[in-house]
């Protein structure tokens, strides 16, 4: 295994697994227990928009799906909270939008656009060095952010309404929180591509909340699930030569089945 | 027998007996075109222990998100504390409906019970609130609890965790939104004795749609379907409150604590 080591663009890989287990665990414990999975796919396919606008523009396209997904998170945020538009219906909407801007971005910019696949199913192997630096970046506000919030989020993730009459601002917090999940799937685009984000924003929480009742510690064991699992999937991809995304995602996703019907859930 | 226990409990304070603590006039809400509330007005005294009785759809829980400025009025106005729901809401401790509540979310009663203690972001808690939390939840006999999941929580334990929550606010007015769902007859029984030494703390204001579980501590009766019937105060029958239940509604009289403070 250790051989895999000496390419750079194998060492790349693992440093963006690692990345992207912190944001994933640590949103991903959100997106769970606040039970914002849709809200969070349809943020990450929206983002495609900006990844067109990116090739449009010459500029990298992790770098415009910043404030696209921002925006896109933002949007659903306030659509869904109006009274005659559902949030289902307004994530379909973004959705879809964002996926067809992407497209008519895409072409409308000059000649053939490269790599375009690897943001839409990922691909751990050919993550730049600059994209770690932002991934990094990335991480860090997120980190941030929820060790500032903490007890906020869980507030409104475990009573919104009370928290409102507590005094949290409990519509800012939720579009903070949306604009995490934005900036989460920015993080997890290289690795995944816009299509299977909602996987790992997922799965290594719903697999390590099986085994905790604490959320602090929910996030934490999400974090070194997913550092375990994507590497381990990354491992595979390169030994028997498969998509790695498309591998990261099928390891996480049998590792859940397997602890979900090994382990019954333990309320204690 | 309220009569009474208000009187020794009060000695002192019948003067201010007579405070309203929330004022709504006139109130009405509608959603989708549909009107819930309809012309409703209410004063809610200190010390008051008021049923809000009613079928299921009658408005209850939307009178209780009023007061608590979850959920503007169409029309009328709604005074908390002498000034807006949203500053208001500050003093009041609530306790919604159960059948709300994820139990597999990870939290401890003893974070569930601290929530009751937030300010607001950037306030964290401090050693203070946590005494507050051991108290409330020593108040509801479930300080041996502190650190367990509230899944692993019996429905009537859950339903005294979230009362500790609210008490844990230290509040001047309690709203209880069907207290008693859920939870079996002999946790009822101490659900009440518990509220009975709570009122001569604070106000309390319960909704339910179950006659049966009213308690004969309650002093006053209010009867909403879509508008308030009847406010007053509450006298034992089951007649009256069946002619209460098919609303339209009489009141019912229990006692009069209220008329003998207004006395003195």
């Amino acid at each position: 295994m250790l051989e895999i080591l000496q390419y750079e663009f194998m060492r790349n890989a693992l440093m963006a697994s690692v990345l992207v287990s912190i944001a994933c665990g640590v949103v991903g414990t959100y997106v769970v227990v606040k039970r914002i999975v849709f809200i969070s796919g349809g943020i990450a396919h929206a983002a495609f928009g900006g990844i067109g606008l990116g090739y449009l523009l010459g500029v990298s396209p992790i770098l415009t799906a910043i404030p696209f997904s921002l925006v896109s998170a933002v949007a659903i945020g306030v659509l869904g909270h109006r009274e005659r538009i559902s949030e289902d219906t307004s994530i379909g909407i973004l959705w879809a939008m964002g996926m067809a801007l992407g497209i008519i971005f895409i072409g409308l910019a000059p000649g053939y656009a490269p790599d375009l696949l690897s943001y839409l199913f990922g691909n751990i192997l050919t993550v730049p060095v600059t994209d770690l630096y932002m991934m990094l970046a990335l991480d860090i506000v997120i980190l941030g952010t929820v060790a500032v919030f903490y007890q906020d989020f869980l507030a409104i993730s475990f009573d919104e309404e009370f928290a409102t009459v507590s005094g949290a601002p409990s519509r800012a917090l939720y579009m903070l929180l949306l604009c995490l999940v934005a900036l989460s799937v920015v993080v997890l685009i290289r690795v995944v591509g816009v299509i299977l984000v909602v996987a790992l924003l997922t799965m290594p929480a719903a697999i390590s909340r099986q085994f905790t009742s604490r959320l602090d510690r929910l996030m934490a064991l999400s974090v070194l699930v997913g550092m375990v699992l994507t590497v381990a999937g990354l491992w595979l991809s390169f030994v028997l030569d498969l998509a790695s995304g498309a591998t990261i995602v099928m390891v996480l996703g049998t590792a859940f089945l397997l602890t979900s019907s090994l382990h019954r859930p333990s309320t204690a | 027998m309220a009569e009474a226990r208000c009187l020794q409990a009060h000695p002192v304070t019948v003067m201010v007996e007579e405070k309203v603590i929330v004022r709504l006039d006139g109130v009405d809400v509608s959603f989708g075109g549909s009107q819930v509330l309809e012309g409703v007005t209410i004063d809610i005294h200190e010390n008051d222990y008021i049923a809000v009785l009613g079928p299921n759809g009658g408005g209850k829980s939307t009178l209780l998100k009023v007061i608590l400025g979850l959920i503007p009025p169409d029309a009328g106005t709604v005074e908390v504390f002498g000034t807006s729901p949203e500053e208001g809401r500050r003093r009041i401790g609530y306790l919604p409906q159960y059948a709300r509540f994820d139990r597999e979310f990870p939290i401890t009663v003893n974070e569930v019970v601290l929530m009751g203690r937030y300010r607001g972001p950037f306030s964290g808690y401090t050693t203070m609130d946590r005494q507050k939390v051991t108290k409330a939840l020593d108040t509801v006999e479930m300080s041996e609890y502190g650190d367990r999941q509230i899944g692993a929580l019996s429905g009537g334990q859950l339903q005294r965790v979230l009362l500790a929550r609210a008490l844990a606010r230290e509040p001047e007015l309690l709203l209880l939104d069907e207290p008693m769902a859920s939870i079996d007859p002999d946790m009822q029984r101490s659900f009440y004795e518990l509220m009975a030494e709570l009122r001569d703390r604070m106000a309390v204001v319960m909704v339910t749609h179950d006659i049966g579980v009213m308690s004969e501590e309650v002093v006053e009766v209010a009867c909403l379907n879509r508008k308030l019937f009847h406010h007053g105060d509450a006298e034992g029958g089951a007649e009256g409150l069946e002619a209460a239940y098919a609303c339209p509604i009489q009141l019912i009289d229990h006692g009069h604590p209220h008329r003998v403070l207004r006395r003195h």
